[in-house]
């Protein structure tokens, strides 16, 4: 039977599966592929903060969410078109986000009594009309896998563990892209194991060949590439993005990177990611604890390096009494704190923004320093060469914060070349002539003179320091006169910073105010109400302090400003305090960032009957 | 390079004023510290390394103030947290000679995590820890090597914990040198921290340094002309255990306690006495000489109870990092960026 190609514009696909089920993998080479088919993407991974709940519970599901795309897009998507739910747990969890009338593929193999009672299902959503509203597709994909498989040399077990694969080639069948990409990668993955080579590679073809031959489906999608600028492009994650960043800082600037951290969740692939570089003179060092992770890197900074430590909402509150040590010695030094779910353990593999407050203010005593946000994946990498360049050239601590929902997440990032990068100036003092440590330049930067330079022998630490001299000082006035110093040397950052950008109407009704991880959604609601006849303005902030020096201006040319975070309104707080206006919140703190609607809706209704004009 | 910078080290003849700076000390008259940093200062100039690759790391605490009163480059730190930074410092740039000044509350106390993963790791900095059994910054409060039944004034009825031995912690926690030498023993002082700046790998120093205000006398059996003499065991290597006054008493290894002998007494002879060996492979007697100071009755030791050479923490990364480089050649921009899954858009 002749099957139909139907062209499509977007679509929004979610595996879920037991945590044992391989869901991200799945996820990560159906993006993989989709990226190199060439459409724009944007992935949610989502997933337990154990390793391995127990199999079919409702506690254990982990699922991968991608939204691909011929036209540009921002966000992973509100609500899936496709879920592939590999057991009843994954059904249950999953099925209340999907799209009315959305394409359910279940695997109808794992529907037995068992799995359905741990999945809290007294009938079988299968047989008792409850999926009505759907379009259900039950695949025995567990059964189909293992008679695939059948004279392989390979324990159930293992033969069972290849269903994702037949999953992902069903989809790869449906959505019409090539299964290459994942056969190499097969190939390379279990190169010591050539019978899970073939199992899997077996189990993907397997699938795709399922979706060509059975009747049950009747349609392929094809989504065409999208008109994306032009260039070279490779699918990032925020994670990897952050760290491929500094490493091309290290070789913008001719510093050795240094990394000193202590793993945590979500931030941890920053270190996995930088520790593979050792051919770029990267230095991590995996830290006892956190405290030892920035003050390592705090001692790495005084002798020349660019100083890096990542980590996440508790071991960044560790960090603190360092951080203040830092503003005082007054080192380049790079704090990225990767955002979770607080306060306390939290919700470890969720995301959030409620650090902001802590980043702008949480250090005793009067220890200003640099916050700066990232706002997409592809963005990280843009901020932490940014950052980079803040610290060493201004001589202070940088503060980049991003979040699990930027860490796990993904989309493409258009390669530039070396050349469009900024540069990064490194100024290390060598002339020993009137050396003093504490000798200001026109923005109050002080000189970087690094141990091993003859003649500019010199002590700094944690006491206060007589201003230009460098000696301790406890005198009344220096102190002060060294706050407001430190403060303004700070503050004159905002001098190389670039203009706050307003999106849309320069002026009008409503402008929405955002930082960090929003970005996609508001950009893609406001684009939304666009078309709904609805006028809104968007101004996203990268860096929070200094603010922009414009965005007093833009602020006043509103009539109301919106701004929806991830927290309790830690920027509102602030906008409030700074610019005594008040501003209207939108606040959300599920540990999942914001579904593009909600902010849709939101936005209609500050507008009320206004649209905007 | 390399060779020009030998060169130079051999030519630059520096004086201990070359170590001073010009910052003020401003330690209680009478201090301890006053000796460590003399003889700092002192044996500085022969410790082969030019001024500017030596780097002083500190705490806090008394003697975390160290770094500011040499001439050579410094960081004071936060508590307990020198060991952290000087790790940075040595990793960036291991042709730097990294000193730690510490105290026994600063390093064994708020500082006890970094200070047994630096012993570990055997990262190549020297650790000098200033033992007064006392805090005397925060004005007298017990502190981790105080001795149980202490009063202080957060005592005042005894301590009930027992404390901290800093060279049993150091020889278990993997430090490759391992010393203790006391304020008074200004020679003996020097001859220690020369021979830790010439150690590859951890060297530990355990000084102890009166305190005169919050605990003064607390060494004053091992610095006092009376009664020294009878507690004191110099450790020198090649060397049989034997103190007292008139050299009369010794240690012997009665199977694995040791005892102490009068050499007098017609039954023992020098042949009996334990011979000293820093070098021994063998963990044990090391050990055993550690545990002097918890036995009552034995003399306390001072000299190296132990040294000997592994791989190093800084060293073995840096190979590590040459053995990478010569395998996939110089990392470049494009090599980092342009990776398997890339595409191109027309």
């Amino acid at each position: 039977m002749a099957k139909v190609i139907q062209i499509v514009e977007d679509v929004t696909v979610r595996f879920a599966g037991d945590s044992g089920d391989g869901m991200q993998l799945t996820g990560s080479q159906f993006t993989d592929t989709t990226a190199v088919v060439g459409n724009d993407l944007s992935t949610l991974p989502d997933f337990p903060a154990e390793i391995r709940a127990p199999a079919g519970s409702l506690s254990g599901v982990s699922g991968f969410q991608l939204h691909f795309s011929s036209k540009d897009i921002q966000t992973p998507g509100d609500t899936p078109d496709v879920l592939v739910a590999m057991n009843p747990a994954a059904l249950k969890v999953n099925l209340k986000d999907l799209k009315p009338n959305a394409t359910i593929i279940i695997n109808s193999s794992a529907f037995d009594s068992k799995n359905l009672r741990l999945a809290n299902y007294e009938t079988n959503p299968l047989e008792d009309g409850s999926l009505s509203g759907y379009n259900v597709i039950p695949v025995p994909l567990t059964q189909l896998t293992m008679s695939a498989l059948e004279d392989l040399n390979l324990s159930t077990k293992e033969k069972e563990r290849c269903k994702n694969f037949f999953a992902l080639g069903l989809m790869y069948w449906m959505f019409n892209r090539p299964i290459d990409i994942t056969m190499r990668w097969i190939e390379t993955k279990f190169k010591n194991r050539p019978e899970l080579v073939e199992a899997n590679k077996r189990a993907l073809q397997a699938g795709y060949n399922y979706g060509d031959t059975t009747e049950i489906f009747t349609t392929r999608y094809e989504i065409k590439a999208a008109k994306l600028p032009k260039g070279i492009y490779r699918n990032i994650s925020g994670n990897e993005a952050t760290a491929l960043g500094f490493v091309t800082a290290s070789l913008k600037s001719g510093l050795k990177l240094f990394l000193g951290s202590y793993p945590i969740t979500p931030a941890s692939e920053i270190l996995q990611e930088l520790s593979k570089y050792k051919e770029y003179d990267v230095i991590t060092f995996q830290a006892e604890d956190e405290i030892s992770g920035i003050s390592a890197a705090i001692g790495a900074a005084f002798a020349g390096a660019l100083a890096i430590t990542t980590t996440s909402g508790p071991g960044f509150s560790l960090k603190t009494e360092a951080l203040g040590l830092a503003v005082m010695t007054e080192l380049p030094l790079v704090v990225v704190d990767v955002q979770r779910s607080g306060p306390s353990t939290g919700m470890p593999t969720k995301t959030e923004q409620a650090d902001l407050l802590q980043a702008m203010f949480g250090r005793h005593g009067e220890a200003p320093l640099v916050v700066l946000a990232a706002q997409s994946p592809a963005d990280c990498f843009y901020m932490a060469i940014e950052a980079s360049k803040i610290a060493i050239e201004h001589m202070t601590p940088v503060i980049l914060l991003t979040d699990g929902y930027l860490a796990f997440g993904s989309e493409p990032l258009r390669i530039p070349k070396f050349e469009e990068l900024p540069e990064i100036k490194v100024n290390f003092r060598t002339d020993p002539t009137n050396f003093y440590p504490y000798q200001r330049d026109e923005n109050l930067v002080r000189p970087w003179a690094i141990p091993g330079t003859p003649g500019l022998e010199h002590r700094i630490g944690g006491l206060e320091k007589r201003n230009i001299y460098g000696n301790i000082s406890y005198e009344p006035e220096n102190h002060e006169e060294m706050v407001r110093v430190r403060k303004q040397k700070v503050d004159n950052v905002q001098k190389v910073i670039p203009d706050l950008v307003v999106e849309g109407e320069q002026e009008g009704e409503l402008l929405v105010l955002s930082w960090g991880s929003t970005y996609g959604a508001i950009k893609e609601a406001i684009e939304n109400i666009k078309s709904k006849g609805y006028k809104a303005s968007q101004a996203h902030l990268r860096y929070i302090n200094p603010f922009p020096k414009n965005l007093g201006d833009v602020l006043n040319r509103f009539k109301k400003i919106l701004i929806p975070e991830l927290n309790m309104g830690h920027l509102a707080f602030i906008i409030r305090s700074k610019f005594l206006k008040d501003v209207i919140q939108l606040n959300k703190v599920q540990g999942r960032p914001f579904k593009v609607s909600e902010i849709e809706n939101k936005i209609i209704e500050v507008l009320g009957g206004k649209n905007g004009k | 390079m390399e060779n020009k910078i030998d060169e130079i080290k051999t030519q630059v003849k520096y004086t201990a004023k070359d170590f001073a700076s010009d910052v003020d000390v401003k330690w209680c008259p009478g201090c301890g510290d006053y000796s460590i940093l003399a003889q700092t200062q002192r044996t500085s100039p022969d410790f082969g390394e030019l001024k500017e690759n030596i780097v002083w790391i500190s705490g806090i605490g008394c003697s975390s103030r160290f770094p500011y009163y040499m001439g050579t480059y410094g960081f004071h730190g936060i508590h307990g947290r020198a060991a952290a930074i000087a790790t940075g410092v040595k990793l960036v740039n291991p042709k730097l000679q990294v000193w730690i000044a510490t105290g026994d509350g600063d390093m064994l106390s708020i500082g006890g995590n970094h200070f047994i993963h630096a012993c570990r790791k055997n990262i190549n900095l020297k650790i000098v820890l200033f033992n007064n059994q006392i805090y005397g910054l925060t004005k007298g409060q017990y502190s981790p090597t105080s001795e149980k039944g202490k009063i202080t004034k957060s005592s005042p009825y005894g301590t009930v914990e027992f404390p901290f031995n800093a060279i049993k912690l150091a020889d278990a926690a993997g430090a490759t040198f391992i010393a203790r030498t006391i304020d008074r023993e200004t020679k003996h002082m020097q001859e220690m921290l020369l021979r830790a700046s010439k150690h590859v790998g951890l060297a530990f120093i355990e000084v102890y340094q009166n305190c005169v205000i919050f605990n003064d006398g607390a060494f004053s059996h091992l610095t006092d002309k009376e009664t020294k003499a009878d507690n004191l065991l110099v450790l020198e290597h090649g060397k049989p255990l034997v103190f007292g006054a008139n050299k009369d008493k010794g240690i012997k290894l009665d199977g694995l306690n040791p005892v102490v002998i009068n050499l007098n007494d017609g039954v023992h002879s020098i042949n009996d006495c334990w011979v000293h060996d820093e070098f021994d492979a063998n963990p044990t007697r090391g050990f055993i000489l550690s545990r002097f100071t918890d036995i009552p009755g034995l003399p306390t030791p001072i000299g190296v109870f132990r040294q000997f050479n592994k791989p190093t923490f800084d060293g073995d990364y840096m190979k590590q990092i040459e053995e990478v480089k010569s395998k996939k050649g110089k990392g470049t921009y494009e090599k980092l960026m342009f990776n398997n899954n890339i595409w191109e858009v027309n």
